[in-house]
């Protein structure tokens, strides 16, 4: 049961990522919630199961000449050392406390990204209108 | 102006790879959606190429953090594995399916499930 269940949540958030709309973030919460994973386990598995499909997508983007790695290099650079750094400090930090951070930061995401889209909205309708 | 330009893309940089970097450490995801934002609003660059850059600056760090998460729990192969399989096949799905609906709308009804299950993770 539990095999299917994480198929699906695997599945569900896939198609979300393949969107570009961050399907990490959504399958976080459903393994803590429904799957009863803590929460470290929950962050793990997410950025394991993101490198094949990343690796694939990327390997699309070359051949289409999407990527600026002009722009991706500096920042990589900085990223790795930063996210290591942040990585070790999240293994520190207790499974509960890093939940609850976990949650306020899904909330203040979930109200960025609502309003940019109705944003977005609003400059299109002022666009057609003239 | 030349050297103007320069400083202003080391701080766009160290602004970018500090932040992406810290949400992809400490949260384990979320660098995407704030990445791609950053590589429109600050670098310019159009919304197809954001995201594809956006997935190259991830994977390395996602490989480093992952390593790190390795490090300090054990994952259990066969769950990854098992998400994993899906996560690709619906990942496929999902590409196929983009350009097919309403992204707005699309956006909204996101927008609000993240909501949701942040306030889900904190009463359940």
């Amino acid at each position: 049961m539990k095999i299917f269940l994480l198929i699906v949540f695997g599945f569900l958030s896939g198609i979300l990522g393949g969107m570009g709309m961050g399907g990490g973030t959504i399958l976080i919460p459903m393994l803590t919630v429904f799957a009863h994973f803590n929460q470290h386990t929950s962050q793990g598995i997410n950025l394991v199961v993101f490198i094949p499909m990343a690796i694939i997508s990327i390997i699309i983007h070359i051949k289409n000449k999407l990527i600026d790695f002009k722009v991706a290099l500096p920042i990589i650079a900085v990223g790795l050392v930063s996210s290591i750094l942040s990585a070790m400090l999240a293994n520190k930090i207790q499974g509960e406390n890093l939940r609850l951070y976990f949650s306020i930061f899904l909330i203040a995401l979930g109200l960025f990204q609502l309003i940019s889209v109705i944003v977005k909205i609003v400059k299109d309708k002022k666009v057609r209108k003239k | 102006m030349k050297t103007k330009i320069r400083l202003k893309n080391i701080i766009f940089w160290i602004v970018a790879g500090l932040s992406v970097g810290f949400l992809n450490g400490f949260f384990g995801g979320g660098g995407g959606m704030v990445v791609v934002p950053i590589l429109i609003c600050l670098f310019k660059l159009e919304e197809k190429k954001a995201h594809a850059t956006a997935l190259t600056v991830i994977l390395p760090l996602c490989i480093a953090s992952s390593v790190i998460y390795l490090m300090n729990n054990s994952l259990d192969v066969y769950q990854c594995l098992e998400v994993g399989i899906g996560f690709l096949v619906g990942g496929i799905l999902g590409a196929f399916l983009l350009n097919k609906l309403n992204n707005n709308v699309l956006g909204i009804i996101f927008s609000i499930l993240l909501i949701g299950a942040g306030i889900g993770m904190i009463i359940l």
